[in-house]
C-alpha cells in the first residue's frame, strides 16, 4: 500500500483523535479516585510495598494481560495459569470493571480507551508517597527487570532508572535484565549510587572460581519495633536465557540449600517475619515455597503474572504466602503484616492497580523522566506508520507486535523462516495509533539486538523448536526458565504442550510443504546470546520496514496448531 | 562484594577428608590419586556396560545419597555435581552422566573414617540424569538427578 505524505498525516490525525480520552471518564475518574487507593485501617505493624518488572517503563502505557497462559501437569488450571474469564471467575471480579481491565485481555480495546493507561513512575511515585503516609515505615522492594526495556534505559545504560529508583525511595532491590549491561555496570550502581540508599540482594549469585558470594543474601530491618529479614533471590538462570558473556565469573541457579541456610541464619538473628524478594516466576516460587520452610510470605516477579491474591503453600513448618506482582509498572503490591514477638499473627495483601488518570503525576518524578528525555524526545517520538490493529507481545505464542517484527524480517532478511524471542515486556499499541520509533525500542531495546541469519537444518530446528518449548512447558518449574515460547514466521507446526521434549513439536511445514530432516533452512533472528554475534540492530531493521510500510493491517498472527490443551483455562474461549 | 578466597582456603583446609578428582569420562587423565583405573568402567559406553564394570548389580534407590547439581547447566562443558552419601561405611562414589558417549564421569574411593561428600565437575553435551552409585559394606545404592543441557535464550 502506497500512501502519499497526506494521506500518511491524516492518518495520524484520526489516531490521535481515538486516542484521546473522553471527558466523562475523567469524570469517573475523579469520582473514584479515592477510595481505590485509600489503605483503611492498618492491618499489621509491616507494610511492604513491591513493584517488579517495570521493564523501564516510567511514562504510562498500555499493557495487554495474555489470552493464553497454559498450565500442564499440577499447574493446568491453577493460578497464574487462568487468563481472562476463567481468572474474573477465580478471583470474583466483576467483568467490565477496572479490575477485570488491569488483570485481563478481554475486550482490551474498548476498556483501554475507556480507563485510559496505567504505570508510569511519576503516578507511581504519588501512589508510593500516599501509602508511606498512610503506613508510616513502610518498605519498598523492588524485585528488578528495571533498568531494561525502553530507549532511555538502554541509551542512559540504566541511568534513568537508577535515578528513578533512588527518587521512588526504593529500599531493597534483586534482579535479572539489569545483569545484562555486564557485571562491571552493575556493581558500578551498587558501589555508588546506591550505596546508602538501596540494598541489592541475591542469595543465589556466587563467583564461578571459589564459590564466594557476590552480593549480600539478606538485609535484617526494624519496621515499628518489628525485627523483619528480607532475602534476594535473583533469577537463577540469568546467564542461560540471557547472554553468559556478560556476567562471565558468577554462577547463579535457585540454590535451594543456601536459602534454607539463610532462612534459618536470620530465623537465629531474631527476624519474626521473613520475606523472599524473588525473581524465580511463580511457578517456581510455588514449588520453592513447598521445600522450603520458614518464608512468611514470596513476593515474586519474572513471570509476569498480575494475580490479585496471595497463593498458601503448605510446607513442612507451616505455610508460605506466594505473590506476583504483574509487569510494566501496571501494579503495586502492598502486603501488610502483623508480626509479634513469636512471629507473623496475620496478613493482608492487595494489588493496586496504577490507573494513571487517577492519580496526580509526582511533580519531582516528572521533572526527572523530563530531564532524561529531554536529548531524545524528537526522536523517540517519530511517527513511523500508524497500526490499524491492537499491537501487544504478551501470551505463550505470537503476539500481534512480535508478528509485525518477524513479518518485517523474513521481508528484509531474505530468510524463508524467522524467530523472535518469548519475551514477555513491550507495550501495547491501540488500532488506529502510530507506531513511534519509542514504541519500537519498548519491544526490542535490550543491549544485544543483533539481527543473524543462519542455516539450519530441518532436524536442528525441530530440536531447537522443542528445546525452547521445554523451557515453557516442562512439568516440573525448576526446569522452566519463565519466558514465552519463541515466536515463529513462516513456519507452520502444532505443539502439544502435554507431552515431554522431543514430542511436543510436530508437523513442521514451510507454505505447506513438510519440513524435511535432512534439507537446508534459511533462518533470521535477533537477540542471539553467544559471544561475538553480530549483525544490524533489530530496531533498525523495523523502523526501515514501518517507514516503508506507513500503514500496519492488523497482523495475521502465525500461532501453532495446539493439540491436547481443549478446555484448558489458561486458554480464553 | 570482594572475592573472599581466605574463607574459601579456610574452607579447603578444614576439608582434609574430602577428596577431589576431576575425571570426566571422555579422558583418562583425572582418576582419583589412590584408585586403580577401572579400564572397563571408563571406557563403557552403556550404562548397563558401565555398572557392570563398577561390579554394581542389585542397585537399591536412597534417600541417604544428595546430589547437589544445578537443573540447568549454565555450560554444558563444565556441571558442577556434588554428591554426599550419608551411608554408614561408604566405601566409594561413582557418578554417572547418562547420556554421555562414556557414562562413567568419575570414580572416587573413600578411605575408612572420611567424609563421603565429593565434588566434581562433569562435561554433558546433552539433558541427562546423573547417577550417583555408592558402594557400602559391599552393597551399592543409588540415587539420580536430571540436569538440562540447553540452548539458552529467550528470557
Amino acid at each position: 500500500m502506497n500512501l502519499s505524505r497526506r494521506e500518511f498525516l491524516q492518518l495520524l490525525a484520526v489516531a490521535a483523535a481515538q486516542g484521546m480520552p473522553m471527558a466523562a471518564n475523567n469524570a469517573y475518574a475523579a469520582a473514584h479516585a479515592g477510595s481505590l487507593y485509600d489503605l483503611g485501617k492498618a492491618r499489621g505493624n509491616v507494610t511492604l510495598m513491591h513493584m517488579t518488572d517495570c521493564h523501564a517503563q516510567l511514562l504510562p502505557s498500555h499493557f495487554r494481560e495474555p489470552d493464553i497462559n497454559i498450565g500442564i501437569a499440577d499447574a493446568r488450571g491453577r493460578v497464574p495459569h487462568l487468563v481472562g474469564e476463567a481468572l474474573l471467575k477465580k478471583f470474583g471480579i466483576r467483568p467490565g470493571t477496572r479490575d477485570a481491565h488491569a488483570y485481563t485481555h478481554l475486550d482490551f480495546v474498548n476498556a483501554a480507551r475507556t480507563f485510559g493507561k496505567v504505570g508510569g513512575f511519576a503516578c507511581l511515585a504519588t501512589l508510593v508517597k500516599q501509602i508511606r503516609a498512610q503506613r508510616p515505615g513502610a518498605l519498598l522492594l523492588d524485585g528488578g527487570d528495571t533498568w531494561q526495556g525502553s530507549a532511555t534505559a538502554l541509551w542512559s545504560n540504566g541511568q534513568d532508572m537508577v535515578e528513578a529508583a533512588l527518587l521512588l525511595g526504593v529500599d531493597i532491590m534483586t534482579g535479572h535484565w539489569e545483569f545484562t549491561y555486564g557485571a562491571k555496570r552493575v556493581e558500578q550502581v551498587i558501589n555508588s549510587d546506591f550505596k546508602g540508599h538501596i540494598e541489592f540482594l541475591a542469595q543465589n549469585i556466587r563467583t564461578t572460581d571459589f564459590d564466594d558470594p557476590v552480593f549480600r543474601s539478606y538485609t535484617l530491618r526494624e519496621i515499628n519495633g518489628a525485627p523483619v529479614a528480607i532475602i534476594g533471590q535473583a533469577f537463577p538462570y540469568t546467564p542461560i536465557s540471557n547472554p553468559r558473556h556478560l556476567v562471565p565469573d558468577w554462577t547463579f541457579g535457585i540454590q535451594e540449600e543456601r536459602l534454607q541456610q539463610a532462612v534459618d541464619e536470620v530465623r537465629r538473628k531474631g527476624a519474626r517475619a521473613v520475606v523472599l524478594l524473588s525473581h524465580n516466576g511463580m511457578d517456581t516460587d510455588l514449588k520453592l515455597a513447598s521445600r522450603i520452610s520458614g518464608i512468611d510470605a514470596i513476593l515474586g516477579g519474572h513471570t509476569h503474572d498480575a494475580v490479585p491474591q496471595p497463593i498458601m503453600v503448605k510446607n513442612r513448618l507451616g505455610s508460605t504466602m506466594v505473590t506476583n506482582a504483574g509487569s510494566n509498572g501496571k501494579f503495586l503490591g502492598v502486603l501488610e503484616l502483623d508480626v509479634r514477638g513469636d512471629g507473623v499473627k496475620s496478613s493482608h495483601y492487595r494489588l493496586l492497580p496504577v490507573f494513571a488518570n487517577l492519580i496526580k503525576p509526582d511533580a519531582g518524578m516528572s521533572a526527572l523522566i523530563r530531564k532524561h528525555r529531554a536529548p531524545y524526545e524528537k526522536t523517540l517520538g517519530e511517527k513511523l506508520a500508524v497500526s490499524e490493529g491492537l499491537l501487544f507481545r504478551r501470551g505463550n505464542f505470537n503476539g500481534s507486535f512480535d508478528q509485525l517484527i518477524l513479518d518485517a524480517l523474513l521481508e528484509t532478511q531474505n530468510a524463508e523462516i524467522a524467530f523472535s524471542p518469548g519475551f514477555r515486556w513491550g507495550t501495547s499499541i491501540l488500532p488506529g495509533e502510530a507506531i513511534t520509533t519509542e514504541d519500537v525500542m519498548n519491544m526490542t531495546a535490550i543491549t544485544y539486538p543483533h539481527v543473524t541469519v543462519n542455516t539450519i537444518s530441518g532436524e536442528n530446528l525441530k530440536n531447537l523448536l522443542e528445546d525452547i518449548c521445554d523451557n515453557l512447558f516442562n512439568p516440573d518449574p525448576y526446569y522452566q526458565q519463565g519466558g514465552d515460547m519463541v515466536r515463529v514466521g513462516g513456519l507452520q507446526y502444532a505443539c502439544e504442550p502435554g507431552q515431554r521434549i522431543g514430542n511436543r513439536i510436530n508437523d513442521l511445514r514451510l507454505n505447506g510443504k513438510v519440513v524435511e530432516a535432512s534439507k537446508n533452512y534459511r533462518l533470521a533472528s535477533w537477540a542471539p546470546v553467544a559471544e561475538g554475534a553480530s549483525g544490524e540492530p533489530v530496531w533498525d531493521v523495523v523502523t526501515r520496514y514501518l517507514r516503508d510500510k506507513k500503514v500496519i493491517r492488523p497482523p495475521v498472527l502465525n500461532r501453532p496448531k495446539l493439540t491436547g490443551t481443549a478446555g484448558n483455562p489458561g486458554i480464553a474461549t | 562484594m570482594k572475592k573472599n578466597r581466605r574463607s574459601f582456603l579456610h574452607f579447603a583446609g578444614g576439608a582434609g577428608a574430602v577428596f577431589i578428582a576431576a575425571a570426566t569420562g571422555l579422558l583418562k587423565t583425572g582418576i582419583a590419586w589412590s584408585a586403580p583405573w577401572n579400564k572397563n568402567a571408563f571406557e563403557a559406553k552403556a550404562v548397563a556396560e558401565t555398572l557392570k564394570g563398577l561390579g554394581a548389580s542389585n542397585l537399591i534407590d536412597s534417600k541417604d545419597i544428595s546430589i547437589t547439581a544445578p537443573d540447568i547447566a549454565e555450560n554444558g562443558a563444565i556441571v558442577p555435581v556434588a554428591v554426599t552419601s550419608r551411608i554408614p561405611n561408604t566405601q566409594s562414589i561413582a557418578i554417572i552422566a547418562e547420556k554421555n558417549p562414556f557414562p562413567l564421569a568419575a570414580s572416587f574411593d573413600i578411605l575408612a573414617g572420611a567424609d563421603s561428600y565429593v565434588s566434581t565437575r562433569l562435561k554433558m553435551g546433552q539433558t541427562s540424569d546423573v547417577r550417583a552409585i555408592v558402594k557400602a559394606d559391599g552393597k551399592f545404592y543409588t540415587a539420580s538427578k536430571e540436569v538440562k543441557v540447553t540452548v539458552g535464550g529467550c528470557g
